[in-house]
């Protein structure tokens, strides 16, 4: 990371980054109001995995889906799935998973139960808290142990994405990436996935561009990636995506089984999957304060803007979201160190001194966040079938990494254009990377930037727009942003999009028994 | 390298690949072999290449990617060769025309602006291409479709199922249907496609609408196999398709 006390090369207005953030805070925190009043079904069926249930009927839908449908059947879910789970455990003497089970079966009804003192509810509830607790605490600590038992890598990780379909097949591709050089190994989830109000259970053998995310799948990835790691004597990290109409369920079951890194944007269900915006802004708060609290380094989705817009017109939108995922996540109690903000090398190789612009844009990303472990994303819109010269884009792209110090640099393909990757693609590609990173090492700490030049004007252009941005976005509202397409251009409306039906306002008596030990331990972090 | 003494005139019916001379045949090519690194593996690449119709081959390097994947880079001189005079091609050979002449087209055959449709379908969610070509910005300085004075445009986005994209088709009297495609993973493309044709003949409207297809992998035969009227793949901007529906409208309605 940046040392806070390195001057900036690029000679920002740092009073101007602080007036954004100033922005981007009573942004998230005016949404933050809205957000503190509603839950929805995949909170609700969050909590039900974080008392410990788990498990599918016999047409393979997932217990806690059958409990929060039966609540909303009986219009019982304001008050919150632990207050009926927990009064269920009262009156029964059951464990949460048997009772989850008594209900598949219809051998339970919850509404038939008479309801119990609420403080010894809560003392049921906690018992299984204290437990849930210590299993995710243990994980986080096994990780640092691992880290340290083996150390850091210091410089940028190298991070690629494997996805057969075949959880078994993706172990062979990863462990053979580790053994290749690389840090992080990211799973991409089936097609689709993002829109299933459900997350599939057990091992999967087949999926569709990807590889579904499922509890199993990462505990088998996890453990395949401890084996090569202790083979190696590096700690793999893992990455899963928590982004669709689930992110809190996948958030926990990243907790549960130790996954280190996961994608969790605040606004990019809304924006590019048309999911809900109240159901995303709502649902990523609590998945985010699990990731907090899991030691979980997030990663956002701000390449997504320049791929669907123009990468030197749209740099601007990425600051301010960065800015406003920043905010997002200090809300949930994420620390900096935890917040792998997005944003990636997609200009039009043909711009005269675009590699200036590239780079100072992340040299800006680096110096407004200095903490943060920044993930700089390759080339990808302007690859085409021409492998060599993609060759020549990616190792481009590996220079901004190295000469800015980004932290998790998600390897360019060569063959981006054309295929999943070989298994000599990536082999390149991490040559690529890997000579590039030592030949240049210290150049970063060696330049300074022209006073008054190309980059520096660069720079605080862009940021000066993002801070125009903001000051709007801040005046409208984010609903309101997103629904006049201030935000890329892109237009949603407040009820439209999946996943409304699934968000409900809480009732007074309201409970989640996680929230608050969760996000006020301050503890997350690696 | 032995120069080998051989015709270095240009002949259409009997081509190979150039290096440096006519017909010197030189090929590159670069693969992976499941086996371990080393003497044994550089032969086997070798007696591979030899199976490929390259004569003399040389494994100019090797690597280990893993303790049983070794990776090679050879050249070598292809014995193989073509007539070119022979060949026949299936794409869409058209001029494109620019934006200004497509819409004078329009303005003068059709006299109101053509309804256009566009989505990623199924559960496939990559926009980028349907973006390129539909949106207003496009790609790469080639405006979309959205930008052309004389068509409407309708960019319903990813994972819309054929279902609603009919639905929609009827609801604004589409002229014209884009399909985008990217995910072509255990085929999953073409039966998706497939069943958009299946729908559209059901509802008694396929031949109402042109119907397009795009993606990274798709191509015109692809396409025309598949029911649809034209197919395009990379390297397509929004006037190569606005060009073609264009004219194929106009055929249609029989002006031409």
């Amino acid at each position: 990371m940046l040392d806070v006390n390195d001057k900036s090369k690029l000679n920002l207005d740092f009073s101007l980054v602080e007036k954004a953030r100033i922005s981007a805070r009573s942004v998230a925190l005016e949404t933050q109001n809205i957000i503190d009043k509603y839950s929805t079904d995949s909170i609700e069926r969050t909590i039900c995995r974080l008392l410990g249930i788990d498990g599918v009927n016999e047409f393979d839908v997932p217990l806690p889906n059958i409990i929060v449908d039966s609540l909303k059947i009986n219009g019982d879910l304001s008050l919150g799935a632990a207050v009926h789970i927990g009064n269920a455990m009262l009156q029964t003497n059951s464990t949460p998973q048997e009772i989850a089970e008594k209900i598949s079966k219809e051998e339970l009804d919850l509404k038939e139960l008479p309801i119990g003192d609420s403080a010894e509810i809560k003392e049921k509830i906690n018992i299984i808290l204290q437990e849930t607790i210590d299993r995710i605490s243990t994980n986080k600590k096994r990780r640092l142990s691992y880290l340290e038992l083996y150390g850091d890598k210091k410089g940028p990780l190298i991070y690629v994405i494997v996805a057969t379909g075949n959880i078994y097949e993706d172990i062979i591709q990863a462990q053979a990436a580790a053994r290749q050089g690389v840090d992080i190994i990211a799973v991409i989830r089936s097609t689709g996935q993002s829109l299933l109000d459900y997350v599939p259970y057990g091992a999967t053998t087949e999926g569709f561009g990807g590889t579904y995310a499922t509890q199993e799948n990462f505990k088998l990835m996890r453990s395949a990636l401890d084996d090569v790691g202790e083979e190696l004597e590096r700690y793999i990290r893992l990455t899963n995506y928590c982004s669709g109409l689930c992110m809190p369920e996948i958030a926990a079951m990243g907790a549960f089984e130790r996954v280190d890194v996961m994608l969790n944007d605040a606004l990019y269900g809304i924006l590019f999957r048309d999911i809900n915006m109240k159901r995303t802004i709502i649902d990523q708060y609590f998945s985010r304060v699990i990731n907090g609290f899991a030691g979980v380094i997030i990663n956002t989705g701000e390449d997504n803007y320049l791929t669907t817009d123009d990468a030197f017109e749209a740099a601007h939108t990425v600051l301010a979201s960065q800015f406003i995922n920043e905010q997002f996540a200090l809300l949930a109690g994420l620390k900096e160190e935890q917040m792998g903000l997005g944003h990636a090398f997609e200009m039009d190789p043909s711009i005269r001194d675009g590699f200036l612009f590239e780079l100072a844009q992340a040299q800006m990303a680096r110096e407004i966040f200095p903490r943060a472990p920044l993930k700089y994303m390759p080339p990808t819109k302007f690859k085409t079938g021409n492998i060599f010269k993609g060759h020549i884009q990616d190792a481009l792209f590996n220079m901004i990494t190295i000469l800015t110090n980004q932290r998790i640099h998600l390897l360019g393909m060569l063959t981006e254009a054309i295929h999943t990757p070989f298994m000599s693609d990536r082999a390149l590609s991490i040559e690529n990377a890997l000579y590039i990173f030592n030949n240049m090492q210290s150049l970063g700490n060696e330049i300074s930037f022209k006073s008054g030049g190309i980059i520096e004007k660069r720079a605080n252009l862009v940021l000066n727009k993002a801070h125009q941005l903001l000051m709007e976005i801040k005046k409208e509202g984010l609903f309101k942003t997103i629904e006049k397409g201030i935000f890329a251009g892109i237009k949603r409306e407040l009820n439209g999009g999946k996943g409304l039906e699934g968000v409900f306002e809480k009732d007074i008596d309201y409970f989640n028994p996680f929230i608050n030990v969760m996000n006020l331990n301050k503890d997350g972090g690696d | 390298m032995n120069k080998k003494d051989f015709d270095k005139t240009l002949n259409l019916t009997n081509i190979k690949p150039y290096g440096d001379t006519m017909n010197d045949g030189k090929v590159q090519v670069s693969f992976t072999l499941p086996v371990e690194s080393g003497e044994k593996a550089i032969t086997a690449a070798r007696i591979l290449a030899r199976k490929m119709g390259l004569s003399d081959p040389s494994v100019v390097f090797h690597s280990k990617l893993d303790e049983s994947f070794t990776y090679f880079v050879v050249y070598g001189e292809l014995i193989h060769s073509i007539d070119y005079t022979t060949i026949e091609i299936e794409s869409i050979s058209i001029e494109s025309m620019d934006i200004k002449e497509i819409n004078d087209e329009i303005k003068k055959n059709f006299g109101r602006k053509l309804i256009i449709l566009g989505a990623t379908t199924g559960t496939d969610a990559h926009t980028v291409g349907i973006d390129a070509i539909m949106n207003m910005k496009g790609f790469a300085g080639h405006y979309g479709l959205e930008s052309y004075e004389m068509l409407e445009v309708y960019n319903l986005g990813s994972q819309v199922s054929n279902e609603e994209y009919i639905k929609r088709a009827i609801e604004l009297k589409a002229d014209v249907l884009l399909v985008s495609q990217t995910v072509t993973q255990k085929n999953i493309h073409v039966q998706n496609l497939t069943n958009l044709v299946e729908l559209l003949e059901a509802e008694g409207i396929r031949d109402k609408v042109i119907l397009i297809c795009g993606g990274p992998r798709i191509s015109n035969l692809l396409a025309k196999e598949l029911g649809y009227d034209a197919g395009f793949g990379p390297g397509n901007h929004s006037n190569n398709v606005a060009t073609f529906f264009v004219q194929e409208l106009i055929r249609r309605k029989g002006i031409d």
